[in-house]
């Protein structure tokens, strides 16, 4: 189990590798980023900020609900907090299973839980003016659906 | 006259609002539940008025976990306010 939290870019090759082993025939990857186009505006660059031991513990516990429904041999969350460019890697989640289809899922799972669970806030920066990102029903209509089934 | 504190925290625009990331408050006599706390924290400033005055659109945590208005609280407590979040 890893859970970072970090202003530092990450490696996803390195981090990949990190979770190859001989019972694993299966790494899900998924990388979120910047977008500049946001609403029809340009966007510069976001400050993300989070709540320090709440967020970890979120993460842990969003882990945990995963290992339960799915087999998975490896995990690792990592998402970067301060301020960074537009088309910068934000957030990365891993998971490594024997067989595709739990690895999928479980990725997916768990950026659907981070996305509503996890304490970040994003503040975009357009020009010199910095706004509070708004939440999005999407994202709460993607966390239901793991709980309709 | 209760001398038992709570911590309580701000995050994003609620602390812009507030002009506060965190502030230790007596416990108020009799509060039981964060709803409890609303009119001791709202009292606090015009900023924190301003905060806190739609509810719906705020989150709780209470000890870092997600909670709400009916949660419980007790002195010691770490109480956050925050917007929805958006991460990822």
């Amino acid at each position: 189990m890893a859970v970072r939290v970090q202003q530092d870019d990450f490696d996803v090759g390195a981090e990949s590798r990190a979770l190859q082993g001989p019972a694993v025939g299966a790494i899900a990857l998924f990388v979120g980023t910047v977008r500049s186009l946001s609403e029809d505006d340009s966007v510069t660059a976001m400050t993300l900020e989070h709540y320090p031991g709440m967020t970890e513990a979120e993460i842990s516990r969003i882990e945990d609900e995963a290992r339960a429904r799915w087999p998975l041999l490896g995990v690792t969350v990592v998402h970067r907090v301060g301020r960074l460019l537009a088309g910068e890697q934000i957030v990365l989640v891993a998971v490594s299973s024997a067989h595709r289809q739990a690895a999928f899922d479980a990725a997916q799972y768990m950026m659907d839980f981070l996305k509503t669970d996890a304490p970040f806030w994003k503040a975009e920066e357009r020009g010199d003016q910095l706004s509070w990102v708004e939440a999005r029903q999407s994202d709460n209509d993607a966390h239901a659906k793991w709980t309709q089934e | 006259m209760s001398d038992e504190m709570i911590n309580v925290l701000y995050f994003a625009w609620m602390r812009e609002h507030t002009g506060t990331a965190s502030e230790q408050i007596a416990l108020p006599d009799g509060a039981q539940t964060v709803g409890d706390l609303m009119p001791t924290l709202m009292a606090r400033s015009a900023g924190h008025a301003l905060a806190l005055k739609n509810m719906a659109a705020v989150r709780v945590a209470i000890n870092r976990s997600h909670g709400g208005l009916k949660t419980p609280v007790a002195a010691g407590d770490e109480i956050a306010f925050f917007p929805p979040v958006t991460g990822g």
